[in-house]
């Protein structure tokens, strides 16, 4: 029972540091953007009513998760409150996992309110249009499979709370918000790697880019945002394949972040 | 402190701040009134190159393409409506191009997109190449959109008069998989009748029955006025000959032909703007001033006997 007794303390505590304003500002975009696309742009103000709401999902919850995901461990040992944690029957890898539940938890309530949100407002635009401009669209206002885009959105959250927390085991918080956000840029240009032999012709040092391709979180596969938006459809086994390539990495991560904060001397 | 002292203070830095702001807001009221206003920079783009664009996207490309997308409209627009006669639509294709990279399904830009390149200059950037580069573009994105080809048909028809041209690209449209029945025959009615205005009335009459938004749907209107104004100007061109051979006058003012009960009043387009004569070829046309300049150089009238 110690896990969501943890986890439920870092949820508590993204609420008293009013993480959940960032929904407020969230609201006020796509209510702001929904005004003001129809007077800036000719046509698809429902691809960019869309396209916005699922960027700034995506957005905000990277800030929260690298930001917050920073500081989890290191916080605790920086205040010295571990120790009083410690002194319970609490593991260490308990507490690596408490803390990141905890805040894919956080993430989870606020990733499925920008979804709540943004479909209120796409059912208000279906509301507000009439039928003749609704065939011309390209998917319907509040398509379903916009879902399938919010559950990767959160798989990539996980994803990248994941490496935060692992880089908050043993590092500072600004060099592990340098790490993440690293990894996060490196995460989308993993294709290079792999194909890195097209542009260099030693093969020692195209094995080792095939390596690391291999090895650093590949986000690229996450991007569905565009496709679902323009209705086109999402291979079902694309997506199985990357929940289950996240799931993996994920364990992995907290896998090294519990190892290494278990073996790391706090006094 | 006492709460009324709480209060006082609390209002007090209310007060400074109001005062602080207004007095900064006032300060850029001056220096505008004096040094002018900062005009904002509309000629440049920083990041020329699409596919940089794209990787610096991460994974935001289809939002960075709405806010590029937004910009060329607004760049569009606002060099139609701007007064400067040295003006151009120099950065209108590499906005519609970094759009399209970002998103290669954005649909509207490829096709408002090509309006707005083929269109004549001061309506356009006058470029129909390019505009025929962006549709080529989508339909290597996307190739089940039949209305790519279609689109590049209808440049060649309006802004080449290129009419066999325009009858091989209906007709390749009709050969991809999904599109409708009447691109066959729309490619026929261009291969025998190109440049005939009942042929072009026919074309737009379809573009606007099958309009996908407002913005299509008004094009296609527009383009029908400005068949209207053709045939209007036929009319009033031939009643200007008949009275200037009746009377052996040069006839430079409409005043004169209302005047000799030739026509009831002054000529009007459809929007409303009133006709000009040139006042030294006597060549009757829509003013600048009209939503309708510049009419199309084609397509000619259609001859009584069809």
């Amino acid at each position: 029972m110690i896990l969501p007794a943890i986890a439920l303390s870092v949820f508590r505590e993204s609420v008293r540091d009013k993480v959940f304003y960032n929904l407020l500002l969230f609201a006020v975009i796509l209510v702001g953007a929904s005004l003001l696309v129809g007077q800036t742009t000719a046509g698809q103000d429902l691809k960019i009513i869309k396209d916005l709401g699922l960027a700034a999902t995506s957005l905000f919850g990277l800030f929260i998760a690298v930001f917050i995901g920073i500081g989890l461990v290191w916080k605790e040992v920086e205040r010295r409150s571990v120790y009083s944690l410690l002194s319970k029957p609490v593991r260490r890898s308990d507490l690596v996992l408490g803390k990141y539940l905890g805040l894919v938890f956080t993430l989870l309530v606020n990733v499925a309110v920008m979804a709540l949100a943004l479909y209120g407002l796409l059912g208000y635009v279906h509301l507000t249009t009439g039928e003749a401009e609704r065939l011309a669209w390209e998917a319907p206002a509040a398509d379903p499979a916009l879902l399938i885009a919010f559950a990767l959105i959160f798989a990539q959250l996980m994803l990248v709370t994941a490496l935060a927390l692992f880089f908050s085991t043993f590092s500072s918080p600004m060099l592990s918000a340098a790490f993440t956000f690293g990894l996060y840029i490196v995460g989308h240009f993993n294709a290079d790697l792999k194909n890195f032999e097209a542009i260099v012709p030693s093969r020692p040092v195209a094995w080792l880019a095939r390596g690391l391709y291999y090895l650093l979180p590949n986000l690229a596969p996450f991007e569905i945002k565009a496709q679902v938006v323009h209705g086109q459809a999402v291979a079902a086994g694309h997506v199985g394949l990357t929940l289950a390539y996240a799931a993996v990495y994920i364990a992995a991560l907290l896998l090294a972040a519990s190892v290494i904060f278990s073996r790391r001397d706090l006094k | 402190m006492s709460a009324a002292g709480t209060g006082l203070r609390g209002a007090g830095v209310a007060l400074a701040l109001a005062g602080l702001v207004g007095t900064a807001v006032g300060l850029q009221v001056v220096r505008d009134r004096v040094y002018g206003e900062p005009r904002p920079e509309r000629g440049f783009l920083y990041l020329q190159s699409p596919q940089t664009v794209r990787r610096l996207s991460l994974s935001y490309a289809a939002l960075l393409a709405d806010l590029y997308w937004v910009r060329a409209v607004q760049y569009y627009g606002g060099n139609r409506l701007a007064k400067e006669p040295n003006r151009n639509y120099d950065l209108l294709y590499p906005l519609l191009d970094i759009t399209t990279t970002l998103d290669p399904a954005f649909n509207i830009a490829y096709r408002f997109g090509a309006v707005f390149l083929a269109a004549p200059f001061p309506g356009g950037a006058g470029r129909p190449d390019l505009a025929i580069a962006l549709l080529e573009k989508g339909f290597r994105a996307n190739p089940r959109r039949w209305h790519y080809l279609y689109d590049i048909g209808f440049v060649h028809y309006w802004e080449l008069s290129d009419f066999p041209g325009a009858a091989r690209w209906f007709e390749k449209a009709a050969d991809v998989p999904g599109a409708p029945w009447w691109l066959r025959s729309m490619a026929a009615v261009t291969a025998t009748q190109g440049g005939d205005r009942r042929a072009s009335r026919l074309l737009w009459q379809v573009q606007l029955d099958n309009a996908e938004n407002d913005w299509v749907r008004n094009n296609a209107a527009l383009r029908l006025r400005q068949l209207d104004a053709l045939d209007q100007i036929d009319a009033l061109t031939e009643a200007l000959r008949q009275y200037t051979a009746r009377s052996g006058a040069g006839l430079r003012r409409w005043e004169d032909l209302v005047r000799a009960g030739v026509i009831p009043g002054m000529p009007r387009d459809p929007t409303g703007v009133p006709y000009i004569i040139d006042p030294d070829s006597g060549v009757v046309t829509v003013s600048p001033e009209s939503d309708l300049y510049p009419l199309p150089v084609g397509p000619r009238a259609t001859p009584r006997a069809r």
